[in-house]
């Protein structure tokens, strides 16, 4: 465990001392020892960490010391901790260690508490007690443990792992099958090409051309012989191949060995992850509601994904909006079946939902048409300053398109209120049904631009403390926005509304 | 049904503030423009409609959206809930439950001081229902303070 942490520092820094080394090697004196030196001066300085690194666990608090020159020490209550996370990277997992996080649902500014390299049994039982001492906190004492000497005995680990297995009821599993929904996902394609840059960035820090490799050679050489047209064929056959392939692997690296189960505690616990396993839980009674996801190419293929809508999860500004993954690209069925089960009712996943009329409908298209008719102008200047003629094509095909946009959008847009959720449904390209359930509901937003007021429409966002911090019913048709509200948080629009004429106001001094 | 406005309008010298406040972005787009009619000798006929048009945006902006937003911001607070209206073009209508609300806070900026004004900022759990009024008379502004922090005091849990 020593050895751990300066070990994966090095790793990290590779780049940065091969750079070193490379730097070093260009000086006239040959300084190549730069390089040796920036790597003892890493691994020094996180064996310090790790030196200096002290955590406490009681029933009543968490308490983390670090630092030497800057100490700092972490407390928290133990009834405050929200999440529990389990992390362990390939070379954790060699080493039969984990990370575990502790999340307080706070803006974590300080990084929350981090509990690196704990032996992985020990890992566990931390979080089956952290999470369930409401559960268990009767028959089991909390743990107290102290840097390497965990006083959790390996009999304490097998116990808690037992305990969970009769409690879990499993919710959902990978199928292996459902691998081939990840071509049809965006993540997978970033994915890809996150993969993509890496790669070269890792090439061209080792100094070596694309063009220099024996391979790549051969291929530019058979490019440059056949005709133009199988030129084209063949790079779109690559591109389509390399993507699928990149996107399936980085599916089966997030995905893998996915479980979904329930605890009898209250939980939900998500564990996945092929290199780097990851172990998630949620508290049932943060849960507001889930999120379920249909981009349009996963639409395409009747896929889905699930997310959760959570309080207290840590940055609503990434990229998943502080919601948390329920459920990977999965067959819809599953999907709404996960849902189901999650919120322990059908109904707000499956029901109909009320379209916003003809108002909205126009609205979506005239922004259609506005917006293409803005890019063909932009390119007919562009042309008239000189631009290629073949501008105009694309600028053209934005009209067709956006017309089948916006048909498509106007199709998914609708709202409901069932099973004590409210149900919004929006968006095209990244089509989504957020069911939130009407108690996590702590205010409204009624948003009106002149448009939308010329054409009797508003924006009605709920208000909330989980996941995207509000959920947005777009362009409903005013009364029936207010009826929603109305009917979802039952006497909070209720004194403001009236049927009688606007009196006139007061300015109170 | 309709949802009717909340009844209480600002101070109205905010329409003075809302306008001082609008006047240095308008300054920063003339200087560019000045500069480039001084410096630039091609295109006289652009650079003088590019003008004139920025000098006439400027003075409706200025003269029509302080009286417009005068307005439009209202706001109320009732036993149970604060009701908020803002915005001019675009308007927004915000009510949050009294038991949900976590801060009430009051802000002066250096511009609100000189106009006397002051605006006072209600917070919810959610990071999306922020209420804020804006362009309030001092003693009005406290006063709103003094009465949301003992109605919210009554009221207990964690408000999320």
């Amino acid at each position: 465990m020593l050895l751990f942490a300066p070990i994966r520092e090095l790793g990290r820094y590779i780049p940065l001392l091969v750079g070193l080394v490379f730097a070093g090697r260009q000086l006239p004196g040959g300084e190549w020892w730069w390089g040796p030196l920036g790597a003892v001066g890493v691994m020094a300085l996180t064996v310090l960490r790790w030196v200096t690194t002290r955590y406490c666990i009681t029933p009543e608090k968490v308490q983390l010391r670090t630092g030497l020159l800057q100490r700092r020490t972490l407390v928290t209550p133990t009834d405050r901790v929200r999440t529990v996370d389990v992390t362990a990277s390939v070379m954790h997992r060699l080493l039969g260690l984990a990370k575990v996080d502790i999340g307080t649902g706070t803006q974590e500014i300080f990084g929350g508490l981090s509990l690196d390299a704990l032996p992985a049994a020990e890992a566990t039982t931390l979080r089956a007690e952290l999470l369930h001492r409401s559960a268990a906190s009767s028959n089991v004492p909390a743990a107290v443990a102290s840097g390497e000497s965990g006083s959790i005995t390996a009999e304490d680990a097998v116990a808690a792992g037992n305990r969970e297995t009769e409690e879990d009821t499993e919710l959902a599993r990978l199928d292996r099958r459902w691998v081939r929904y990840a071509p049809f996902t965006m993540s997978g394609v970033l994915g890809a090409a996150a993969i993509l840059g890496v790669g070269s960035r890792f090439l061209d820090q080792l100094g070596v051309k694309v063009e220099d490799l024996g391979p790549a050679t051969g291929v530019l050489d058979v490019v440059g012989r056949i005709p133009i047209w199988l030129d084209v064929l063949l790079a779109v056959a690559g591109l389509v191949g390399s993507l699928t392939a990149l996107s399936v692997s980085g599916y089966l690296l997030s995905y893998w060995g996915f479980r979904l189960s329930r605890h009898a505690g209250g939980s939900l616990h998500i564990t996945r992850g092929l290199l780097t396993t990851r172990a998630t839980s949620i508290e049932e009674r943060r849960l507001r509601g889930v999120e379920l996801s249909e981009p349009l190419l996963l639409r395409a293929v009747q896929a889905a994904r699930l997310r959760g809508i959570t309080t207290g999860l840590k940055a609503a500004d990434s990229s998943e909006g502080g919601s948390s993954l329920l459920l990977p690209p999965a067959p819809r069925t599953v999907a709404v079946d996960v849902a189901a089960r999650i919120l322990g009712d059908r109904v707000p996943v499956e029901v109909l939902l009320t379209a916003h009329g003809p108002a909205a409908r126009r609205r979506l298209f005239i922004r259609a048409f506005v917006s293409a008719f803005v890019l063909v102008a932009a390119a007919g200047v562009a042309i008239s300053l000189g631009a290629p003629r073949w501008l105009a094509l694309p600028a053209i095909a934005t009209l067709p398109l956006g017309v089948v946009l916006a048909a498509d959008r106007y199709r998914s847009l609708g709202h409901a209120i069932a099973g004590g959720c409210l149900v919004t449904r929006q968006g095209s390209l990244p089509r989504r049904r957020d069911v939130l359930n009407c108690d996590g509901i702590i205010g409204w937003n009624l948003r009106q631009s002149f448009f939308q007021r010329r054409a009797g429409l508003a924006s009605l966002t709920a208000t909330t403390a989980a996941g995207r911090q509000g959920y947005t019913a777009v362009d409903v048709p005013l009364p029936m926005a207010l009826s929603l509200g109305n009917r979802a948080v039952p006497g909070l629009l209720g004194d403001f509304l009236t049927s009688g004429p606007a009196p006139a106001a007061v300015p109170r001094t | 049904m309709r949802l009717r406005d909340p009844a209480y309008l600002v101070c109205p010298r905010a329409i003075a503030f809302w306008t001082v406040r609008a006047v240095p972005g308008w300054f920063f787009v003339l200087v560019g423009q000045t500069l480039w009619f001084v410096g630039s000798p091609d295109h006289p006929g652009w650079r003088v409609a590019a003008l004139a048009l920025t000098v006439l945006l400027a003075a409706a902006h200025l003269i029509v959206m302080p009286r417009w937003r005068y307005r439009v911001h209202r706001w109320e607070v009732t036993d149970t809930a604060v009701y908020t209206q803002s915005g001019w073009l675009s308007q927004e209508r915000r009510i949050a439950p009294l038991s949900r609300v976590q801060t009430v806070d009051i802000k002066r900026g250096p511009l609100e001081q000189l106009f006397r004004l002051a605006s006072v900022t209600v917070t919810t759990a959610s990071m999306a229902g922020l209420l804020s009024i804006n362009g309030l008379d001092h003693a009005t502004a406290e006063g709103l303070v003094a009465e949301l922090a003992e109605v919210t005091g009554r009221s207990e849990g964690d408000a999320t």
